[in-house]
């Protein structure tokens, strides 16, 4: 007989909320825009980890909680997808990512 | 302290270690390998929390699909290196609201669930794929057509147009 596996909820909590505070301090204040988009996966990943944890926490019977982490991945995927190519047409035209120049929406 | 909260710990600091790499260090392709530890922690989290098809599902697409994507996209696009290349001018704001939401949360965290345990208990795929297509059947199709229209959506956006 194994012993019972067991884990203390704060700790993945905890490290969630580092992983999304580290995502924040990259969307705002990274000038590079591919930089601004890992920073935004880094803040879905910490969502992930919560609804994981939550997930076991609460033993639910749907796994509610992992397949939404599910979701969460595939829209990130798309997300990420959009965010390339528009960052890859940003560049052809004005050759730059540089988030502070592109200004053209802006006023 | 147990063995699982032995393993988590190590995982987390490298994780937690490499995203503050991630959004500190002055080279944008450092950053994608940053990146590319910190999901594979991630991953290994999710596998310590007996979220078995979620830890590959991560590899597979996060270390496999989404870090390549980045990748090739620094690759046809010219980045500067250096810190006031890469970061604005409000990195002392940024740091301060970054500090005040860690804070906030963790207090929150110890507030309400200070002492609490977890017991993962193993996830089987087949109880995944079940509560997908069972219960969770319109949230799927919704989520397929999303992505399918991000897909063309992308082609569309990046595709040269014909002179």
């Amino acid at each position: 007989m194994i012993a019972q596996a067991t884990i203390r909820l704060p700790f993945v909590l905890a490290f969630s909320a580092v992983l999304f505070s580290a995502g924040i301090y990259g969307v705002l204040a990274r000038r590079n825009a591919v930089l601004v988009l890992m920073s935004i996966e880094l803040m879905l990943n910490a969502v992930n980890v919560n609804l994981v944890a939550f997930s076991q926490w609460l033993k639910n019977a749907l796994v509610a909680g992992q397949v939404f982490a599910l979701f969460v991945i595939t829209v990130a995927a798309a997300e990420v997808g959009i965010g390339l190519a528009i960052v890859i047409l940003i560049y052809r035209n004005r050759e730059t990512i540089n988030m502070d120049e592109v200004n053209l929406l802006k006023w | 302290m147990t063995p699982q909260e032995g393993a988590f710990t190590a995982l987390a600091v490298i994780g937690a270690l490499a995203a503050l790499r991630l959004v500190t260090t002055r080279n944008v392709v450092h950053g994608a390998l940053y990146l590319v530890v910190t999901l594979a922690t991630v991953g290994g989290v999710y596998l310590i929390l007996a979220a078995e098809f979620l830890a590959w599902v991560q590899v597979v697409i996060y270390v496999g699909a989404i870090v390549v994507l980045l990748l090739f996209s620094l690759m046809l696009t010219k980045a500067p290196i250096g810190r006031e290349a890469l970061d604005n001018q409000q990195r002392g704001l940024a740091a301060l609201v970054g500090a005040a939401v860690l804070g906030g949360l963790l207090f929150l965290i110890t507030d309400a669930f200070s002492g609490q345990k977890i017991h993962p208990a193993q996830t089987t795929t087949a109880a995944i794929g079940t509560s997908i297509f069972r219960s969770f059947v319109w949230p799927f199709e919704v989520v397929s057509i999303l992505l399918l229209a991000a897909l063309i959506g992308a082609v569309a956006l990046a595709r040269r147009e014909e002179p």
